[in-house]
């Protein structure tokens, strides 16, 4: 029999990565910003988290650096899409491209070195995985209740309304995106630190990705951010239990479930904001355009 | 202070100046980087951009350009098409994939059997598995609005893990020794895609990738598609006033961009590759975006581009002979060119004039 409450407990480790990388990617496109660079600054925390903790055999100086590692690799395209006003599709891209590129080309040394335990925190549970809870009430609150969470929304609504109402659009935009980077950083760590517990080249494995889509499953809402990083989570676990009980299909099929749940829950979401009267989407106003203040 | 002020057209040196700064600035930063790293930045920019053309062992890797260039170029064409009209294949990868083993089981099924179709026959089994996996995203974003940058790059996983489950599974070579991967089809003649001309590198996939530079070309100047697609990219609302469904454009972008990427995948699978592996995707279809970008969604421009790419890729491995650079540096290299040149790119949009202070 399969313990449920351990059950439980493995899908909150498998969810955190993309609960991270979700939650800050949520508030990078409630401020208007689409960054398609999530999987470069995930592999990139888990690269400098990993080193980081290595080095200094401490995992919580490696989630430092990871959150600083993320912020700091997300800051050409920071530069590229609010100064330079690059399309934000093809600049996230490239933040992904050169983040995979770096961490492999920096990770050489980091092959074949463990990782530094890590001291369990309250109920047994891993202190990330706590603070990845704490963060969505924290970013709910941040995101509603909070005036500066107001003006990152207005500037995400209507960039041309803010600018005239004399928020420095460029400034919270920027400002979000290397808060998006640095919670990419920490998901991705916390897969080379917490779960793997070693570094492999491209070990985040499209987790990046699959973290833009539960923003869009969200709605756009932290709580629907958690919602679908434990349905990831749960489909994930699930999977590793039916390959360990040695079920009858292929380990490579199996190893396919969460992308293809994600596709499926991406469809689904879509299929209600499109079909339905009253859900509608509540994708942000100037999500994905270029600002250009003329005056 | 400085302003940007929107240009209403692009000069024509522009077009051709900002790929070629990109590069430079490349060239630059990499130089930068492997100071950083401890080599000699001089002698690492030259192995990797002269000597595969001009070095002593060019006669070995100069042929080597086309067989990379070929794949690149071939995907790009393809790609290039949609984005112009802002439709994001970013799974081409994952279409490469699925078309080199749709191409390879027909090889394999036909297998020993002697004929001139089977090569032929590959060459549409590649290119209907691409361009069916291309349809998926496309049919789910027509039918359902699911973001077709999302659904075709979590494509990719799944081809992956179907290309790992062909080469340890139902496409295993049976006289392979228990070793993973299907039969070799290099030495397989009716199924195998050689050299066509002694030393020149060229294979089938060439001709392909001459052949859609051409087609595209004609397909974006000359043809009222290619008409419909430049106007959705530019004014999506004008477009469809015009009376141009997006949703075709959706499916014809994604089937076409997918079905070339499938032939990619075959005809380096029947060639240079030979065999399903787990590792058939080698990252062409990812680099392949960056081509597209760099020739500036131009076929020539994408051929240029196709040609500078491989000449890393070639130069990157012989650094890694030589110098012992570590292979992820062309990897840098693609991702800092994209960056310039999106960077670059502003100077085609906008220029510099001095602010006006009152």
């Amino acid at each position: 029999m399969i313990d449920p409450v351990a059950l439980f407990v493995l899908l909150l480790s498998a969810s955190t990565p993309i609960l991270f990388a979700a939650l800050g990617e949520l508030v990078v496109e409630r401020a208007g910003v689409l960054n398609l660079g999530v999987e470069g600054m995930m592999i990139t925390g888990a690269l400098a988290g990993f080193a980081a903790a290595y080095h200094t055999g401490n995992p919580f100086v490696g989630f430092a650096a990871a959150a600083l590692g993320g912020a700091l690799i997300a800051m050409p395209f920071a530069a590229l899409t609010q100064f330079l006003l690059s399309n934000q599709v093809a600049s996230g891209l490239a933040l992904t491209l050169f983040g995979l590129g770096l961490a492999a080309l920096f990770g050489k040394p980091m092959e074949g070195v463990k990782a530094p335990a890590m001291a369990a925190g309250p109920l047994g549970l891993n202190w990330i995985v706590w603070l990845g809870l704490l963060m969505v009430p924290a970013i709910w609150w941040f995101l509603n209740r909070s005036r500066t969470g107001l003006v990152l929304r207005g500037v995400g609504e209507n960039h041309d309304a803010a600018h005239a109402l004399g928020y420095d659009v460029r400034r919270v935009r920027i400002a979000a995106i290397a808060f998006g980077g640095a919670m990419a950083g920490i998901g991705g760590a916390f897969i080379s630190i917490a779960t793997v517990l070693q570094w492999t080249e491209g070990m985040t494995a499209g987790a990046g990705w699959i973290a833009l889509a539960i923003v869009v499953f969200s709605n756009w809402t932290a709580p629907g951010v958690l919602a679908g990083a434990w349905l990831f989570g749960g489909v994930t676990v699930l999977q590793l239990r039916l390959q360990a009980a040695g079920v009858r299909v292929p380990v490579q099929l199996l190893s396919m479930a969460p992308y293809l749940a994600t596709i499926i829950v991406l469809v689904a979401i879509s299929a209600r904001q499109k079909f339905s009267r009253r859900a509608g989407t509540a994708a942000p106003g100037s999500l994905g355009q270029d600002f250009h203040a003329l005056r | 202070m400085i302003r940007l002020v929107p240009r209403t057209e692009t000069p024509a040196l522009l077009q051709v100046a900002i790929p070629l700064l990109a590069v430079l600035a490349t060239m630059l930063a990499g130089g930068i980087l492997f100071g950083v790293m401890g080599y000699d930045p001089v002698a690492a920019i030259k192995t990797i951009f002269w000597d595969p053309l001009f070095g002593p062992a060019a006669s070995y890797s100069r042929p080597q350009l086309l067989v990379k260039a070929a794949p690149l170029i071939l995907i790009a064409s393809g790609l290039a098409v949609g984005f112009r009209a802002g439709i994001w294949n970013i799974g081409a990868e994952g279409q490469y994939i699925v078309g080199a083993i749709t191409g390879a089981a027909v090889a394999l099924a036909a297998y020993p059997a002697q004929g001139m179709w089977i090569f032929p026959a590959m060459v549409v089994a590649g290119a209907a598995g691409g361009w069916a996996w291309g349809m998926v995203p496309a049919l789910l974003r027509n039918w359902f609005g699911a973001s077709e940058i999302l659904v075709s790059l979590m494509l990719v996983y799944v081809a992956q893990r179907i290309a790992a489950w062909m080469a340890f599974g139902p496409m295993k070579n049976p006289e392979g020794f228990g070793f993973p991967g299907s039969r070799n089809l290099q030495q397989y003649p009716p199924a195998s895609n050689p050299e066509l001309v002694a030393g020149t590198g060229a294979h089938w996939g060439v001709v392909a990738a001459a052949a859609a530079v051409l087609a595209t070309w004609f397909l974006m100047s000359r043809h009222i598609r290619g008409f419909h697609l430049r106007a959705a990219g530019l004014a999506p609302r004008a477009a469809r006033f015009a009376g141009v469904r997006p949703e075709t454009l959706v499916a014809f972008c994604l089937g076409l961009s997918g079905a070339l990427a499938g032939m990619a995948g075959l005809f380096e699978v029947a060639g240079p590759a030979g065999q399903i592996t787990d590792k058939v995707g080698v990252g062409y279809g990812f680099t392949a975006i960056i081509v597209a970008f760099l020739g500036r969604l131009h076929p020539v421009g994408i051929l240029l581009a196709g040609l500078l790419l491989a000449l890393t890729y070639i130069g990157g491995e012989l650094a890694q002979l030589t110098m012992n650079l570590p292979a992820a540096t062309v990897q840098v290299f693609q991702g800092m060119l994209l960056f310039f040149l999106l960077g670059f790119d502003l100077l085609t949009r906008y220029r510099i004039a001095r602010r006006i202070t009152a």
